[in-house]
């Protein structure tokens, strides 16, 4: 008898046709199955120190992500990360934080089926979500590697802005959010559909 | 086309092109750039509707929002109520009727796409007047971010209904220069056909624009009609201009009366003449050059009837040279005509006695009392107002942080003044970012020579005013609401010293308008009955929205699918392939049942709870709250928050636990499993998931920073699966062939990390039927696998998938209480009987100090129990009453409590209910009574849990 490898399904397994039908300023890929662990420690504490040498880097601070290696570290709260690292990773980063943090306190907590990530990038980004987010994402303000945990539209989402990618921004969303997340990116697209043009209409 | 009162020569609107409209039933023809309004008038058509009270004829008074008659019903191509004709900008196909004040919502569903766009800006500018576009270009050279919002289809504002000059060209080539100049800063947003509505805190704006209601059907439907967009500036600039008012006198509510200011908008900006022979009423030196241009467009002046004593040289030459009169200190004291203006009378005006009156023939007069600066989003923004006696209107006075206005909105009222004091408010403002540069020279402007002061007068007397008092019945202050000086009258002799009491008492400043034309005259006529200062009594508060807004723009996209977020676990696909009915909870969608075909629900739900009684079922539990709880001071934590003991509990055991507010309310329950010495692993129920989260952390934050635990919300990591019944343990131990499922090896309240169809999964032994039951916990990818190998697994054994409304009948038979439907935030532990939860060995936990108040401690307290209906058919209704007669009594009927679950049981073969009546355990046995349709209902109390009572079941 072989042994088959459960199959699994990220939130947005069934999207990638309409997807694909976004207009040309707008790509958006999920990115599925992501490891996602919540960090929980003091900062500045022996424990947040530990974290620190443990991934190589630094916490970054509010509002903020950083992303040294392959593990990508974003700041959701005063004491509080979540670490972003590729598919199959949970079980060793979970035990390599847990062995740096020894007797110390900190906690880690494997939440990767929690969110999906959305990847969005094209010159319509910016635009398109400025019809649901109420933040400021102009890159002066808002410039790569910046961290908000706010809503787009009416789902709580956390909002990150990539530095290698031009326009690029992840979106990670509550698995249950996902479906009600896509329905409405693909809505707040509807003025910019290839077939109308592919640009915002200017009324004049 | 036979437009007789188009102007030639004069206008912008494109006369090449001709648009077809019906008002009122009859064919016009108009041009793009035309109001309706304006098309209306080039068509000679003044009366637009009858008064809402009177049912007097009402015509066009004004050329902008400040419009209080003109009010239209767009019939097609969609209909729209309560539109006001003069911002309704012309369209090919346009069908409109004037309307009484009420119009009509359209019965069919409004199908336009309307949405919503965040924006952010350093400084917004609202309005494209000269003020603002003076604002606007010096702060755009300074290379902040600028947005510009501005109603009309064009920017320019009052330029455009003007012949003034600018750097010594016609005003509008330089409003050319500007806005090409901004079009090449990448950093200025221009937003035409934009009406700032409403300011709010921290510089929120916000404003609506019309983005395709201008074409009328040929508008492509993937735009948006309406957009709200919320603006976040950090400097607001209100060039908003200034609205004329009238001034109150007999009859002056006909068509053909207009304000003067408008009437030059309509020459000047879409080439109408409103009328062949006007009589001109003014109170400053503003209407002077309507009556000019309009002279000089071919309308015959009759008369400019001044209501000062003085007026300026150079207006008595100019008018002089047109051969148009002019009567100093005389007013105009009535009009005659009843579908329009036929006549003005006139008397002298001196020491606040009329003198003897002529009647002028006319069809248009023209109105001017004044101007009103546009201070409404100003104030709104809580910027104060003072009070100019010398223009006779409210004027800024102490500006609020990152506010200011310019030009006519701050009493600029000279084009030179509005174009100076827009660079100074862009001045200002670039200060208050803490930015340089920005200046530029104002433009040049022809001098002006020497005005003369307004004279400040709201209301001419009445020729019909008499020893008895003044009749003001016919001089109406709000058009829209019918209202007149005798009505305000009628408020302050009523005793009323308020404006904001005279405006709820006579309407006055209530409809569309918002009172642009009307709130500052009913504040001078209340002042001059009452004696008083204007300036002490204030105008009445400004409100936003400041224009209306259709609902649909404000719900924006959140409509239909939209609406409001739908959640859905990752087994959902499932469930809608296999035809459950859904239930919302809270946002999720959770199955209801799932109706086999030709099923009713109670077929349906009976099925489902045999099958778990008698073989096994499974549900999709997934959406519980699931919170886990680590650190070494976790079991201190949940010591303090649960009722019961939690810190005792031994790795791998499970124990329910209900948590109390301060009150020693319930506020919700669920099951904690110990995971390891320092984690827990909690559930809530489903809709109080982000609450208790949200409570534990208030908690742990505010209170108990000392404790070293930290909250992880997990409840989406997790997929859930109840798998129920006498079969269930067959069905896992094929499922999971590595699991000992023995009830030694794996005894109740007790969990297992095992592997599931290949999946690893924590395994529960819970139950919320009494039924053996186990619940199995994977990362939510692999639900719908692990979901199916159950299904699979179990199809030898009948297997039956269930929804909520099974799992409420099987819980209820077992009196396992549903947080939020059994309890109402007045319910103890206790009052469910579950003394047993409440620990007596713990020093304190919240709620327990409650536990020991004398109202805790009433025996006659609603307690927890079961009714059995004498008629074992009939289903009370959740929420029906209990009484203790078998006749209702005469009000008030003393209520001993009501029914919180009911439902028909397969396992009882009978309908039971839940309830909370008044000293209910000692009642058991007694037979109270339920009014339903007329009559009532005996039924039986008794302990509530009716299956299984001593629990043989559970362990299979």
């Amino acid at each position: 008898m072989t042994v088959e490898t459960p199959a699994r399904f990220s939130p947005l397994s069934g999207w990638q046709d309409r997807f694909a039908q976004l207009p040309t300023g707008l790509r958006v890929r999920e990115l599925p199955f992501l490891t996602q662990l919540t960090l929980r420690v003091e900062p500045g504490s022996a424990a947040a120190k530990a974290v620190e040498d443990c991934l190589g880097i630094i916490l970054p601070g509010p509002l903020r992500a950083g992303s040294p290696g392959d593990v990508e570290v974003l700041w959701t709260g005063p004491d509080e990360w979540l670490l972003v690292a590729p598919d199959g990773r949970q079980d060793d980063l979970l035990a390599r934080l847990r062995s740096a943090i020894g007797d110390d306190f900190a906690t880690v907590t494997d939440v990767s089926a929690q969110r999906t990530t959305l990847a969005l990038s094209g010159p319509l980004v910016r635009t398109v979500l400025a019809q649901g987010c109420a933040l400021d994402l102009d890159p002066r303000v808002t410039p790569a590697g910046s961290c908000l945990t706010t809503l787009l539209a009416q789902a709580p989402v956390t909002l990150v802005v990539r530095e290698e990618e031009p326009s690029g921004v992840r979106l990670l969303v509550r698995s249950s959010f996902a479906s009600y997340l896509a329905t409405w990116l693909l809505d707040a697209c509807t003025e910019y559909r290839s077939d109308t043009g592919g640009r915002g209409w200017d009324g004049r | 086309m036979n437009t007789p009162f188009r102007a030639p020569g004069h206008g912008r609107v494109d006369r090449d092109t001709t648009l077809s409209f019906t008002f009122d039933g009859t064919a016009y023809t108009g041009h793009p750039g035309d109001t309706l309004a304006s098309a209306l008038l080039a068509n000679g058509v003044h009366h637009v509707a009858d008064s809402i009270r009177y049912g007097r004829p009402r015509g066009v008074l004004a050329a902008g929002a400040e419009e209080p008659n003109a009010l239209v019903q767009i019939e097609a191509p969609f209909p729209e109520p309560m539109l006001t004709a003069t911002t309704v900008e012309l369209y090919d196909g346009l069908v409109a009727r004037g309307l009484s004040g009420r119009g009509r919502l359209s019965g069919e569903p409004d199908t336009a796409r309307y949405d919503t766009m965040h924006a952010h800006c350093d400084l917004l500018v609202v309005g494209a007047g000269p003020a603002g576009l003076a604002t606007t270009l010096a702060a755009a050279r300074a290379g902040v971010r600028v947005i510009l919002v501005d109603e009309l289809p064009q920017p320019g504002g009052s330029l455009l209904g003007s012949q003034e000059r600018i750097d010594g060209a016609p005003a509008t080539r330089w409003v050319g220069t500007v806005l090409a100049e901004l079009d090449d800063c990448a950093d200025v947003r221009v937003l035409q056909r934009t009406t700032a509505f409403g300011h709010y805190d921290d510089g929120l704006v916000l404003a609506l624009e019309k983005r395709t209601d201008h074409l009328g059907a040929a508008a492509p439907a993937h735009v948006s009609r309406q957009r709200i967009w919320r603006i976040r500036a950090q400097q607001v600039v209100y060039a908003t201009g200034a609205h004329e008012r009238p001034v109150a006198f007999d009859n002056n509510d006909r068509p053909g009366i207009m304000l003067a200011g408008s009437a030059r908008t309509y020459l000047n900006r879409f080439g109408v003449l409103p009328g062949r022979q006007a009589v001109v009423f003014t109170t400053n030196d503003s209407a002077y050059p309507a009556a000019l241009e309009l002279a000089g467009a071919g309308t015959r002046i009759a008369a400019v009837i001044d209501a000062r004593e003085e007026v300026p040289e150079h207006w008595r030459t100019a008018c002089a040279e047109r051969g148009i009169g002019i009567r100093a200190g005389h007013v105009v004291t009535g009009t005659s005509g009843i579908e329009r203006v036929t006549r003005a009378h006139v008397a002298p005006f001196r020491q606040g006695r009329l003198g003897g009156r002529q009647g002028i023939g006319c069809d248009l007069l023209l109105v001017s009392g004044g101007w009103n600066p546009a201070v409404a989003l100003f104030s709104q923004a809580r910027g104060t107002l003072r009070y100019d006696g010398g223009i006779g209107a409210f004027v800024p006075a102490h500006a609020p942080d990152g506010v200011r206005t310019a030009g006519s909105a701050g009493g600029a009222f000279t084009l030179s003044g509005a174009l100076a004091d827009g660079v100074d408010a862009a001045r200002q403002a670039l200060s208050a970012l803490g930015r340089t540069g920005g200046t530029i020279a104002v433009p040049t402007t022809a001098p002006l020579p020497d005005g003369a002061p307004t004279r400040v007068l709201w209301r001419v007397p009445s020729p019909q005013d008499g020893h008895d008092g003044q009749d003001g019945s016919k001089q109406f202050v709000d058009l829209q609401r019918d209202a007149t000086v005798s009505d305000v009258l009628r408020a302050t002799g009523a005793g009323l010293r308020s404006v904001e009491h005279v405006k709820r008492y006579t309407t006055i400043g209530t409809a569309h308008d918002q009172g642009r034309t009307s709130g500052v005259m009913a504040s001078g006529i209340v002042a001059e009955s009452l004696g008083v200062d204007v300036a002490d009594l204030g105008p009445t508060r400004f409100r936003p929205p400041a224009v209306p807004v259709a609902f649909a723009a404000l719900a924006g996209r959140n409509r239909g699918e939209l609406f409001d977020p739908v959640r859905v676990t990752a087994l959902h696909p499932w469930h809608v392939e296999h035809g459950a009915l859904f239930e919302d909870v809270g946002q999720w969608k959770r199955p209801w049942y799932y109706p086999r075909a030709g099923e009713t629900t109670d077929e349906a739900v009976l099925r489902e709870c045999r099958a778990a009684r008698t073989g096994v079922a499974m549900m999709d539990g997934s959406t519980l709250g699931k919170i886990n709880v680590r650190g070494p001071d976790a079991g201190i934590l949940l010591d303090r928050l649960y009722t019961n003991l939690m810190s005792t509990l031994k790795v791998g055991r499970i124990r329910y636990g209900v948590m109390c507010g301060v009150d020693g309310m319930v506020i919700d329950d669920g099951t904690v499993i110990r995971v390891a010495e320092e984690e827990f692993l909690l559930t809530t129920t489903t809709g109080n998931a982000a609450g208790i989260l949200e409570w534990m952390e208030e908690w742990l934050q505010t209170e108990w920073p000392g404790l070293r635990v930290h909250l992880t919300s997990v409840t989406e990591h997790w997929v859930t699966i109840p798998l129920v019944g006498p079969r269930s343990r067959d069905v896992l131990a094929l499922a999971a062939p590595g699991l000992d499922v023995g009830n030694d090896a794996f005894p109740f309240m007790s969990w297992q990390d095992t592997t599931v169809a290949g999946v690893p999964a924590r395994v529960c032994r819970i139950s919320f039927s009494g039924e053996l039951a186990y619940e199995i916990n994977v990362p939510a990818w692999y639900g719908i696998t692990v979901w199916k190998a159950l299904h699979t697994a179990g199809s030898a054994f009948g297997i039956t998938p269930y929804g909520t409304e099974t799992m409420h009948v099987l819980r209820a038979e077992k009196a396992y209480p549903i947080v939020g439907q059994d309890t109402d935030g007045t319910v103890t532990p206790q009052d469910l009987g579950m003394s047993w939860a409440v620990s007596k060995k713990k020093p304190d936990f919240v709620g327990k100090r409650s536990f020991t108040r004398a109202e805790n401690r009433r025996e006659d307290r609603k307690q927890l129990v079961a009714l059995l209906p004498a008629d074992e058919q009939v289903l009370l209704p959740e929420g029906a009453q209990i009484i203790a007669t078998s006749s209702i009594p005469e009000p008030p009927v003393p209520m001993l409590g009501h029914v919180t679950s009911s439902y028909r049981s397969d396992a009882l073969r009978r309908t039971f209910a839940l309830a909370l009546v008044r000293s209910g355990t000692r009642r058991i046995g007694e037979t109270l009574y339920v009014p339903l349709d007329g009559r009532t209902v005996p039924v039986t109390v008794t302990d509530p849990v009716l299956f299984d009572k001593e629990g043989t079941r559970r362990d299979g």
